[in-house]
């Protein structure tokens, strides 16, 4: 962060209090600072999340579009990230200038998602190797406050478990080509099953330990950040919790970020504490997007946007 | 004449609101830190975030030594229509839509105070509803209030349209998007209400000149309207005595 003068003695506060597993703030090397998630924000979306975590503001919306599946994967529909950095968070994203932000952060996306173990791009298939669905997830950056990969990660995972796909009511074959009809009814729809959607988590490194969810005091103190982007667990984003099956978290991306280098060593113990971190936070994003559903179907959800 | 029939037998809308009726508008000021001013805007179902940046120095190529320089970009989130769009901005209509903007605000910023300044407005349509230029001056117009830049007055937008109930014109107030779609007139007027003043006016479709009047003023009496709305949301976000920037400095 620019414009963030600290004196080496606070530096060495700081690399201290990490290395003791506890932070200037209070949280221990793993815990995230306090988000507000709400979904459904968005009506012309067929699902929207809006995220919060300290300063970072992000808005998700996920578009469906009928599309023609790959030749080369007929069974597997497709998913698309875009990323948007609104002038409104600085001044500098004005025009195209926020484009590089933006590509890096999709390609990450995009990278993340890019297994079957990340996210079944089966459920998006309509008709083997005619048609499929293509799901646009649009990310819009209205504020910047550090931390950007893992909100957008968290909004995107909000967004998509938000995401209905309407069923396809009768198709006809005509020729080659195939003319479907979509229900019109906004209720008959399937959610998407987005337990497994990748979360990425930043670590970034202070001393030889790495912390995540830094402070802008903290990344001042740091050269190097590894982004891991980590797959979820079903279990948590489903209300029969036994019936579903128990994966265990793996690693699906891993990507660097920052000037400096990471022993080998480091760098395994870096992916182990993002594997926990990202455990324990699909855990609480599971909980928070099952009482927000379970209020949404009771009609007991109040709906806040941005007024609150 | 010609067109859809926007006006039930009952005299109202499609929508439901009478011909004198605004849609609901909800508004915040404040909604983020970082920029000077911000605020939200929610006009039907039209949401707008607006941010002020400055005024701050110009870059060379834009300085005045007459005035501020007031620098405006409109982008529409690729989810804020039915249909995706590809671009969020820099194609043709926000571009209009940007210097519509400038236009409008310029008028109401005393911009004499600042030479050699600038100041940035940053808006952002989530969703389209029809009146996102309405929504987006309104939204604007809090944004500046809560940067703290002078201004000479409230600068309020609102559209109205020509409907007809039997062989009475009704002219509509606030025109949504179903009412744009089904191709009637629309006059967008940004106004200082206050002073009663029109700057930015502009008509699409074809309108018969016995009625512009009764149409024109339909939509003043609709930016006078907005302008208690507005007055009103300022007032009690300053009476809450704070904004969130002030939380992060203490």
């Amino acid at each position: 962060m620019a414009g963030l003068l600290l004196s080496p003695t606070e530096k060495i506060y700081i690399l201290h209090g990490v290395q003791d597993d506890y932070r200037s703030d209070g949280r221990t090397n793993i815990d995230y600072r306090p988000m507000e998630l709400e979904t459904d924000v968005v009506s012309h979306a067929s699902g929207s999340a809006r995220l919060r975590l300290a300063n970072t503001d992000i808005l998700v919306g996920v578009k469906t579009e009928i599309d023609v599946p790959k030749p080369d994967n007929p069974g597997l529909g497709k998913i698309d990230f875009f990323v948007d950095c609104s002038a409104n968070a600085t001044p500098e994203f004005e025009g195209r200038g926020g484009e590089q932000l933006a590509n890096n952060i999709s390609n990450m996306l995009q990278r993340a998602y890019n297994s079957s173990q990340a996210f079944d791009l089966k459920q998006l298939c309509i008709l083997e190797g005619k048609q499929c669905w293509k799901l646009y997830v649009d990310i819009l950056i209205l504020e910047c406050g550090g931390n950007l990969c893992d909100a957008v990660s968290l909004a995107v995972k909000a967004a998509l478990f938000n995401t209905r796909i309407p069923f396809v009511k009768a198709a006809l074959m005509d020729g080659g080509s195939v003319d479907f009809q979509l229900s019109d009814d906004p209720y008959d729809c399937k959610l998407l099953e987005a337990g497994t959607a990748p979360l990425l988590v930043t670590l970034c490194k202070i001393g030889d330990k790495c912390v995540v969810d830094p402070s802008a005091e903290e990344e001042s103190c740091s050269v190097i950040s590894l982004i891991v982007g980590i797959t979820g667990n079903p279990k948590y984003y489903s209300k029969d919790a036994i019936e579903t099956p128990n994966f265990k978290c793996k690693c699906s991306t891993i990507g660097m970020n920052g000037p400096g280098s990471v022993a080998p060593e480091t760098f395994k113990n870096a992916i182990n504490q993002g594997i926990i971190a990202a455990n324990s936070l699909d855990e609480a994003l599971g909980r928070a997007l099952l009482r927000e559903r379970q209020e949404c179907n009771n009609f007991k959800k109040n709906s806040y946007g941005f007024l609150k | 004449m010609p067109g859809p029939d926007l006006l039930s037998s009952q005299g109202l809308r499609l929508d439901g609101r009478r011909p004198n009726e605004l849609r609901r508008i909800r508004c915040k000021l404040g909604v983020f830190t970082q920029p000077d001013g911000s605020a939200y805007l929610e006009q039907g179902n039209t949401k707008v975030l607006a941010a002020v940046y400055g005024p701050h120095q110009a870059s060379k190529s834009k300085s005045s030594v007459e005035g501020v320089v007031v620098n405006c970009q409109y982008s529409m989130a690729t989810f804020s229509t039915g249909e995706r769009k590809n671009r969020p901005r820099g194609d043709r209509k926000s571009q209009e839509m940007s210097l519509h903007l400038r236009q409008a605000l310029t008028a109401a910023i005393k911009t004499e105070l600042y030479p050699r300044s600038q100041i940035d407005i940053y808006i952002e349509v989530l969703q389209a509803d029809g009146g996102a230029y309405c929504a987006s001056v309104n939204a604007a117009t809090l944004a500046l209030v809560d940067a703290g830049v002078p201004l000479r007055a409230y600068a309020c937008a609102c559209s109205a349209s020509m409907a007809w109930r039997g062989a009475e014109p009704a002219p509509l107030l606030d025109v949504g998007h179903v009412e744009e779609a089904a191709g009637g007139v629309v006059l967008t007027v940004a106004s200082l209400p206050s002073t009663g003043n029109i700057a930015l006016l502009e008509l699409s479709h074809r309108l018969h000149s016995d009625y512009f009047e009764i149409v024109l003023s339909r939509a003043m009496q609709g930016c006078r309207d907005i302008e208690i709305i507005l007055d009103r949301a300022v007032r009690e976000h300053l009476a809450e005595g704070w904004t969130k920037q002030d939380i992060v400095t203490i």
